[in-house]
């Protein structure tokens, strides 16, 4: 005789506590690389209040580490955008649903070709750089130095001395 | 990477802050140990000597909702109440309680549980004949034994009739530890 007790049903979303314990390093990895360390943490705030909000209206506990990554990019091109003083301001909402390369193309205008490239494969596609080197026929020592390059390019272009 | 924890203690109390928490929790150090505690925008939800959250959260989250959060600030009041309690200078609770997902019986007895003054008993059968069960002295027992919000809801007072101590839910001698401390022992 087989007494089942168990329903079968989709995954149960977790106690935000567990979630937060779960994810919160992943997510800070990924801002303060698309960000650097310091505008990281404001951001690392500003993405778990999203998730809080937006927690009680989840269906189901999968693809939840997808959901919480996609709210953090998020987050990054709003701070991104909001650091570029040519952004357009009154974009929002549908804006969010573009993938991040798409974001980053219009900031890396006017980098050097190698080194927009590899901001943007590094930060928008999240390529590692061994495969950022096999596109750009390079080492990726090179393309890290490309890409670091760029941003450092970026951020003097933002706050010219 | 690792979450500093200023950063981590500056996102819970936003996230406090902004109303945003369903549940927030904390372990607090009390003369009779750790204390898992728990409150909810409706007030103070459990208390238990389970210290470890993790046996909590799950069942609480269907009580209150998925977004229970660690949140120190948000058992404030709670924790300036439970520290007056074990200093002696507090013999009743100001705190709302929070008694979601609780059946009608236990919360009859709970509600005339709460009368039983500080440093007094009551017995197990006096309670049942309070709530109108006279017979259902164990039925009394079960209900203090899972009583969600210990100390509080003083179930410490309740003893059997010989005055023998009979049970706790986290053990004998806190019991007894509480009812020293409130003079009855």
């Amino acid at each position: 005789m087989r007494f089942s007790t168990k329903m079968t049903r989709v995954t149960e979303i977790p106690p935000f506590e567990s979630f937060y314990e779960e994810h919160r390093r992943s997510v800070l990895r990924l801002l303060r690389r698309r960000l650097g360390t310091e505008r990281a943490d404001d951001a690392f705030q500003e993405t778990f209040l999203r998730a809080l909000q937006a927690y009680p209206r989840l269906q189901h506990g999968e693809h939840l580490h997808a959901w919480i990554l996609t709210i953090a990019r998020n987050v990054s091109v709003d701070t991104l955008r909001r650091l570029q003083p040519t952004a357009d301001p009154v974009e929002t909402g549908v804006e969010d649903e573009r993938p991040a390369y798409e974001e980053l193309a219009p900031l890396t205008d006017g980098l050097p070709p190698t080194e927009r490239a590899a901001v943007v494969l590094r930060f928008g596609y999240d390529l590692p750089y061994d495969r950022i080197a096999h596109a750009l026929g390079s080492s990726p020592a090179a393309a890290r130095q490309a890409a670091s390059t760029g941003v450092r390019r970026l951020r003097q272009r933002r706050n010219p001395r | 990477m690792t979450v500093s924890t200023d950063l981590d203690s500056r996102f819970r109390e936003a996230a406090i802050a902004l109303e945003l928490v369903d549940l927030g929790f904390d372990v607090l150090e009390t003369p009779v140990g750790p204390l898992f505690v728990a409150a909810s925008p409706k007030g103070l939800a459990a208390i238990s000597y389970e210290a470890r959250p993790e046996e909590h959260l799950e069942h609480l989250a269907r009580i209150a909702g998925p977004r229970v959060l660690r949140a120190p600030k948000s058992v404030d009041a709670v924790r300036r109440e439970l520290d007056e309690y074990f200093a002696g200078r507090r013999r009743a609770f100001d705190l709302s309680l929070d008694l979601r997902g609780m059946p009608e019986f236990t919360l009859s007895v709970l509600r005339e549980l709460a009368d039983v003054p500080y440093g007094e008993t009551t017995t197990y059968g006096a309670l049942a004949g309070k709530v109108g069960r006279p017979r259902a002295a164990r039925a009394v027992g079960t209900v203090m034994n899972r009583n969600r919000i210990p100390i509080v809801l003083p179930c410490h007072r309740v003893v059997g009739a010989d005055g023998s101590l009979v049970g706790y839910g986290g053990g004998l001698d806190r019991k007894q530890k509480l009812l020293e401390l409130e003079g009855w022992l």
